[in-house]
């Protein structure tokens, strides 16, 4: 009874902080949205109407997806105090590489997915765990390797990849208009449409649930019991609040740091499957900048699996509503980015706040509970 | 001449427990004004207070006379008042230099830090009392009684007139102690006022004009030192008598537990142990005599696996363990109590029952193969914490809420409940009061007698003597003399420790 009394009180002071960043960015934006001459109201319920719709849920998971994997990406580093902001360009090279080892293959449905999952994997962890080492190695800063790396891969390897494995040959000289090798239709994760229609009407204008939700949700859990639980969890948490303590604990800090970055590159790696198992290629202009999301839907999330869901829907939410904004004229589409930048720093803030009032709601407790036992 | 520091009615509250209830002190200008008082008695709590670093719920602080409220310790800094803090709060990166000016760095046209006019001021400083420090020295490389130096350093350096001293003696040897007492008395001279905080009676009743009684959150008394004995004040703080460790019959084996041979460690490619061969019973306690920074902290990291080993082995039950991880080495039985206990005990923000599981993890009842076991965690914490009498509101409150001495009698439980071959403590009784200190001690020797074999490392003398079955001196990374704690009185130790003294290994 007291123990789910106590959940629940948790429940309550946890979602307080991002319910509270969110009203408060609402309201900064209402006021931007003001100033700039919109009506906020307007602008609110368009994206709101907007969003009930089937088929803009449809959108708003399928963009929920790679941010929520990329968001467990980054709070896996986060978790033992590295910032992998590599989680870009880690992506970005896995889904390629995944693409082109899963165009050249023919295999059987299920051996043809797993191969691609594990190419991506692999190459993400790899990219990452050079990091990691460079780290433990040469006592490089993550954020300054991470961001070169960033570079290499978005501005060199892929540029280079994308030339020498389009599909049909190279085009000669350095152009690069198509994707790679089409993937075969068993390397391809089919869509959700038909477990969501089982609870709903028929989706229509071609919407398709990615696949890749189901490998979301999987990391999702897998991340959850696996920090919070296992061994390997309690060690990688210990390291990452005091590596000191850590080590004397028989936690070789160096190696929990490679093991942090190759573990956060290997989810990262599967943050470009919606492009390339929905499409069945890498483009030539693959969506950019989910690396970076992820960052700041792991902060909002506070680290948690939870959290980084909820996190997920709001951005994409949000990313998806600019669209309408555009379209219904009633605000210019910019100020879903300034929401979104609102809402990661009221969160920053709210946490803080909430936290002190916390300790301060416990302390009035215990007062009048000793208190109680004095008379 | 208005008080120096008058606190009234200083209540404050934390989550599960009032750690001040309605406090008064007074302090006079230029006296020593020792607090004391058992673990979790307010102490801390209300020099933080002082020093603006907490809040008071309620009450009113006087501070020569004026009435002041602080909101952050540079309101109290402005008035003088400077805090050495029980747990040391300097930056592994800066250098000794950096972090003794660090916030009141003098500057020179164009905001640049005038480093050359800070060396001197630091120079002038350290030569005025007697405390050497290495300006350069990175304080990631500083043992804890360095640290503890560079900390006074620093608020001597900012011209504090009055110091609070939290636990200042807690891991310095005799000399040491002495050390600082003359240079607190000469502070004094010049017109400080002092407040300091200490578990240790006899060095109370030395060095303090007056003492003020804390219990449970309350101030019980005020005394001029003059007219209490040890044993009285003793009584004052938990109402019991002073404890004194004294070795029961002798419980060595013949089993060997831990066998160094030749050790050598380096330290920027410098021997800081060189030639240390120390063999530990099933049933015995190997003391290890010292003063600070003379390689007994490289000696412990060695064999706990930390620090690399550039010569010698180290053997464990028989097995050859110098090229074994710390892992490994935890397994195979060796608890330890690290000489700092927030730096290498406790992961403060977490809670206790996981805490409780740390350097155990991959073991029963903590876990179960690769899962971790949340029940088996908490009931061992438990077990942990009315065994060893944590005083604590509940196992779910994070270890920064402790008070010092309670952290310290949980790492000692968590160590000690693992039942371990081999027990590595450093300063185990660290600002632990005096009932618990007898409560702890008994514990050790309980286990000692079931067969556990320690490496006791302890700036305190008296346990040295009183706990151990050997005593060995380390001087400059060597072990300079092997002694027989029966035979031995502190003063002789001293003069080993200090190099006044040598002895032949022959002898
Ligand atoms: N930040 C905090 N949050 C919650 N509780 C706290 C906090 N700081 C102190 N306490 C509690 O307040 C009480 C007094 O603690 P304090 O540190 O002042 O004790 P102390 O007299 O200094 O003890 P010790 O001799 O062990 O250092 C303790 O019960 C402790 O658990
Ligand atoms: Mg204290």
């Amino acid at each position: 009874m007291t123990r789910i009394a106590s959940v629940l009180r948790r429940i309550k002071t946890d979602a307080a902080a991002p319910v509270m960043a969110l009203v408060f960015a609402v309201a900064a934006s209402s006021v931007v949205l003001l100033v700039a001459g919109s009506n906020p109201i307007q602008a609110y319920s368009d994206m709101l109407k907007h969003a009930s719709k089937l088929e803009t849920m449809i959108d708003i998971l399928n963009r929920a997806t790679p941010l929520f994997i990329a968001g467990i990406a980054a709070a896996i580093g986060f978790r033992m105090n590295l910032f992998n902001i590599g989680v870009e360009g880690q992506y970005l090279l896995a889904a390629l590489v995944a693409a082109h080892v899963g165009g050249l293959v023919h295999l059987p449905a299920p051996l043809h997915i797993a191969l691609i999952l594990l190419v991506a994997m692999s190459v993400g962890a790899a990219y990452s765990g050079v990091a990691g080492v460079l780290k433990v190695t040469k006592g490089v800063h993550e954020v300054i390797s991470t961001i070169m790396l960033n570079a290499i891969a978005t501005s060199g390897l892929i540029v280079a990849g994308l030339q020498a494995w389009q599909a049909g040959g190279g085009l000669g000289g350095n152009v690069t208009r198509v994707g790679t090798t089409p993937i075969d239709e068993s390397g391809r994760l089919p869509n959700l449409n038909g477990f969501v229609e089982i609870f709903t009407r028929d989706i229509g204008r071609d919407r398709e649930l990615t696949g890749v939700l189901v490998v979301a949700i999987a990391v999702g859990v897998a991340y959850h019991v696996i920090v919070g639980r296992s061994r390997f969890g309690f060690d990688l948490r210990a390291s990452g609040a005091n590596p000191f303590a850590a080590h004397v604990g028989g936690i070789p800090p160096k190696r929990m740091i490679v093991t942090a970055m190759v573990l956060s590159g290997a989810v990262a790696g599967l943050v470009g499957m919606t492009e390339i198992m929905d499409g069945g290629v890498f483009p030539a202009n693959p969506i950019q900048g989910l690396g970076f999301a992820g960052i700041a839907v792991a902060l909002l999330g506070r680290n948690s699996a939870i959290g980084a869901l909820v996190a997920a829907l709001i951005f994409a939410f949000l990313d998806i509503s600019s669209g309408i904004l555009q379209n219904t004229g009633s605000a210019s589409r910019e100020i879903v980015q300034i929401m979104q930048g609102l809402i990661i720093l009221a969160a920053v803030v709210a946490y803080q706040v909430t936290e002190r009032a916390r300790a301060r709601e416990e302390a009035k407790a215990a007062a009048t509970a000793l208190a109680a036992v004095a008379s | 001449m208005a008080r120096a520091i008058e606190l009234i009615g200083i209540t404050k509250r934390f989550p599960g427990v009032v750690a001040n209830d309605k406090v008064d002190l007074a302090v006079e200008q230029g006296e020593i004004h020792a607090v004391c008082g058992e673990n979790g008695a307010g102490k801390s709590t209300l020099m933080k207070i002082l020093y603006g670093m907490q809040n008071a719920d309620e009450g009113t602080m006087k501070v020569n006379g004026q009435e002041v409220r602080f909101h952050k310790p540079t309101d109290a800094i402005d008035l003088g008042i400077g805090m050495v803090h029980q747990h040391f709060m300097l930056a592994d990166q800066l250098t000794v230099l950096e972090s003794v000016i660090l916030g009141s760095e003098p500057t020179l046209a164009g905001g640049r830090i005038d480093f050359a006019a800070a060396k001197a001021h630091l120079a002038e400083v350290s030569q005025a009392y007697g405390l050497n420090v290495d300006p350069d020295q990175l304080i990631e490389s500083l043992e804890v009684g360095e640290r503890q130096r560079v900390e006074i350093i620093k608020v001597l350096y900012r011209g504090a007139k009055i110091l609070i001293l939290d636990e200042p003696t807690a891991v310095l040897v005799p000399q040491e102690v002495e050390e600082l007492f003359r240079n607190l008395r000469e502070l004094k001279a010049n017109g400080a006022t002092i407040l300091f905080i200490d578990h240790k009676l006899a060095e109370v009743l030395a060095i303090a004009d007056t003492v003020t009684v804390l219990r449970q959150g309350r101030s019980v008394a005020t005394v001029k030192a003059a007219d209490v004995t040890a044993p009285q004040l003793a009584e004052l703080m938990v109402g019991s008598e002073l404890p004194t460790p004294a070795t029961s019959e002798s419980t060595v084996t013949d089993d060997v537990v831990l066998q160094v041979r030749d050790l050598q460690i380096n330290e920027a490619g410098r021997p800081v142990v060189s030639d240390v061969n120390i063999v530990i019973r099933r049933g015995e306690v190997v003391g290890v005599a010292g003063v600070e920074g003379n390689g007994q902290a490289a000696l412990v990291d060695g064999i706990i696996g930390t620090r690399p080993v550039a010569g010698g082995t180290i053997e464990l039950l028989g097995d050859d363990v110098t090229r074994q991880s710390v892992r490994h080495r935890r397994e195979r039985g060796i608890g330890y109590i690290p000489q700092d206990r927030q730096r290498e005990g406790l992961l403060l923000l977490a809670p206790l029952w996981e805490n409780a599981a740390l350097g155990h993890q991959t073991q029963a009842p903590y876990s179960q193969g690769f899962w971790m076991n949340r029940s088996g965690m908490r009931t061992a914490t438990q077990e942990i914490r009315s065994e060893f009498d944590v005083r604590t509101p509940n196992i779910d409150v994070a270890a920064h809420a402790l008070s010092g001495g309670n952290q310290q009698k949980f790492i000692v439980g968590r160590e000690m409940h693992s039942q371990p071959t081999l027990l590595v403590a450093a300063h185990p009784t660290r600002g632990i009061d005096v009932g618990a200190q007898a409560a702890v001690w008994d514990q050790l020797k309980a286990a000692r007698a079931a067969g556990l074999a320690t490496l006791l490392v302890s700036a305190d003398l008296d346990e040295l003597i009183g706990l151990s079955d050997t005593i060995v001196v380390m001087f400059r990374g060597r072990i300079v003399a092997t002694l027989d704690p029966a035979k031995v009185t502190p003063r002789d130790l001293g003069a080993y420790m200090t190099g006044a003294a040598t002895q032949d290994d022959a002898a």
